[in-house]
Parts: C-alpha cells; sequence; structure tokens
C-alpha cells in the first residue's frame, strides 16, 4: 500500500456542490475544493475504498495526533491513540450520516479514545475535583496586593505549551478541550461526566495555574 | 468606563474572584462589574485569564498546522497493518460461518 498522500486524491468537483466550498486545501490539486475532495472520499472510504480511507488519514492525522499529544503529554502514548483513533474511524465510518461535519465527527471519536485509555489507567476523568486537582495548599491561590507584570505581548508559543504540559492532568485536559479545541462547557461536562459548574471551576483553576506559570517566566525574562 | 485606581480590598477580591469561574463561563463582559471597576489587581487579573485564552486559540491551534509530522509515516504502516489483520479475521470468521 503506497503512503497515503493528499496529492493522490482522484476526486473529481461536481459543479452542482461548487457553492458550498472556496478553500481548496494546500496539497490537493489547485481547483479542486479541500471539502469535495474530502466528502467523495468520505464516501468512498464507507464504501471500502482503503485508498479513500488512507487520503482521509492524510487530511486528518495532524490534527489528531497533535490533540492525542496534548492531551496525554506522551509521545509513545498520542502515536498508539492516534492508531486506535483511526482504527476505530475505520470500524465506524460507515456509520457517519454527516449530521455534523466529518471533522467534529473525527475529533469527537478521537478525544473519547483518549478519555477511555486514561481511565484504562486509572485516571478518574469522571471525579476531576477529588482525583485530578492537586492539593489545595499547592494550588493557584487569589490574587491579591499590587497586579503583576502584564502578560500581554510577552506569550510565546514553546512557553505556552510548556506551561500547558506541566498542568496537572485534569486542568490539562479541560483547558485543552475549551480554550484549544473549542468545546462548550455542557459538551466537556457531557465527555468527562462531570457537571457544568465543575467544568468552568477546572477551566479557571487552570488558567489561574498558567497565569502563575507564565509570570514566573516573565519576570525572570524582567531580570535578564 | 469609570477606572479608579484604588488600593485592592482583599476580602471584595476574595468574594469576586470566588464568582470568576461562573461570571466568565457565562460568557458576560466583566469591564462592566462594580468590582472590576475600582480594582486594578482583578482588572490585571481578567486581562491575564483573557490573555492565556486567546493565546492558547491563537499560538495552540497555529501550531497543529505548521508542525513537523512528528507521527511520521511509520505510524500509517502500523494503522494499514492493523486495519488488513482486522480485515483478514473477519473474513476468516465469514468463511467458517
Amino acid at each position: 500500500m503506497p503512503q497515503p498522500n493528499a496529492a493522490d486524491a482522484t476526486a473529481t468537483s461536481n459543479p452542482g456542490e461548487s457553492g458550498k466550498t472556496a478553500t481548496p486545501h494546500r496539497n490537493v490539486g489547485r481547483t479542486l475544493p479541500a471539502n469535495l475532495a474530502e466528502q467523495e472520499a468520505l464516501t468512498r472510504a464507507q464504501q471500502g475504498d482503503h485508498q479513500a480511507f488512507a487520503y482521509l488519514y492524510s487530511l486528518h492525522k495532524r490534527r489528531i495526533y497533535s490533540l492525542c499529544l496534548r492531551m496525554v503529554n506522551n509521545v509513545a502514548e498520542a502515536e498508539d491513540l492516534t492508531q486506535e483513533a483511526f482504527l476505530q474511524l475505520h470500524r465506524k465510518i460507515a456509520t457517519f450520516r454527516g449530521d455534523s461535519a466529518f471533522s467534529t465527527w473525527l475529533h469527537r471519536l478521537a478525544v473519547n479514545v483518549v478519555l477511555m485509555h486514561l481511565r484504562k489507567k486509572g485516571i478518574p476523568v469522571t471525579s476531576l475535583d477529588e482525583a485530578m486537582e492537586p492539593t489545595h495548599e499547592d494550588g493557584p491561590g487569589k490574587s491579591f496586593g499590587a497586579p503583576d507584570l502584564s502578560l500581554i505581548g510577552s506569550i510565546d508559543r514553546l512557553t505556552l505549551e510548556k506551561a500547558v504540559a506541566d498542568l496537572p492532568a485534569g486542568y490539562r485536559l479541560v483547558f485543552i478541550l475549551h480554550d484549544v479545541e473549542g468545546y462548550e462547557h455542557n459538551e466537556i461536562a457531557t465527555m468527562l461526566e462531570c457537571s457544568i459548574g465543575n467544568s468552568k471551576s477546572q477551566l479557571h483553576k487552570a488558567r489561574l495555574r498558567l497565569r502563575e506559570s507564565l509570570h514566573s517566566v516573565v519576570r525572570l525574562e524582567a531580570r535578564r | 468606563m469609570t477606572t479608579e485606581h484604588t488600593q485592592p480590598d482583599p476580602q471584595a477580591c476574595h468574594e469576586f474572584q470566588d464568582q470568576l469561574p461562573e461570571l466568565i463561563g457565562s460568557g458576560q463582559p466583566l469591564g462592566d462589574h462594580p468590582h472590576v471597576q475600582t480594582c486594578e489587581n482583578c482588572r490585571a487579573l481578567i486581562r491575564d485569564l483573557e490573555t492565556i485564552a486567546e493565546a492558547a486559540r491563537q499560538l495552540l491551534q497555529t501550531e497543529e498546522s505548521e508542525q513537523e509530522e512528528s507521527s511520521g509515516d511509520g505510524l500509517w504502516e502500523r494503522i494499514d497493518s492493523a486495519i488488513k489483520a482486522e480485515e483478514g479475521a473477519s473474513a476468516k470468521g465469514s468463511q467458517r460461518e
């Protein structure tokens, strides 16, 4: 089987659907809107076309791997979870009915794979406050006194990545799902089987913890 | 918006910050909150929290499209093999039936 390559897509544009999209995928032929190619590949993959499935993999692998890596913070586990997500996709792709965008559906499938993995590992994502929150003493504190240096304009990607990676697992999960992946609190509450208030509280504490961490970096930079 | 610079009242800050997860989660603008209008400390806190949320959206989502393909081609080989193994097992099961 050749390596999946988005440029291998042989889907052709359907003029009748041309109004659906305007953003061509960078790896697809210049005249082929991305989601038309994806739609064709999706239809074919649902019928058992292996090449079409490989094409879907090539379109979505980075985002799914990136999601897994952020959630588990471990390269080997992230690769295993990406593999499991695409295996599950292969098993379930025929059940996709288009009620949501395919990318949204796949994304949710991958999140569920990661959450299942975390539960198997014994990280109780169902009880965030009790089991995943740091002790009261080392949790993020309230902010009193004179304001610290502002974070505006002082956060770079690597610093933020490291700060997020250093978050306790429960904080990191909710922060990534909400602030990076764009899920709403009610969706997160459903996924993590916790209350909406719990999700809001975890997100707030995650941001407070990140603030402390990022301020430490800013203060260090200011001293240099 | 009135922005008075007064010494923060720790008790008022405490009460306001206790409500923050809900206030932020509700999506309402916090700039109009009476405490925020009089407390530079809590204004700075909110500014930082908003900066962090915005940075997460901007920096971490951009990273996805720019990052190296860390997962590499080897991963596809693994997935491909696993799919074929599943299909082979499924075919054998069908033959037995």
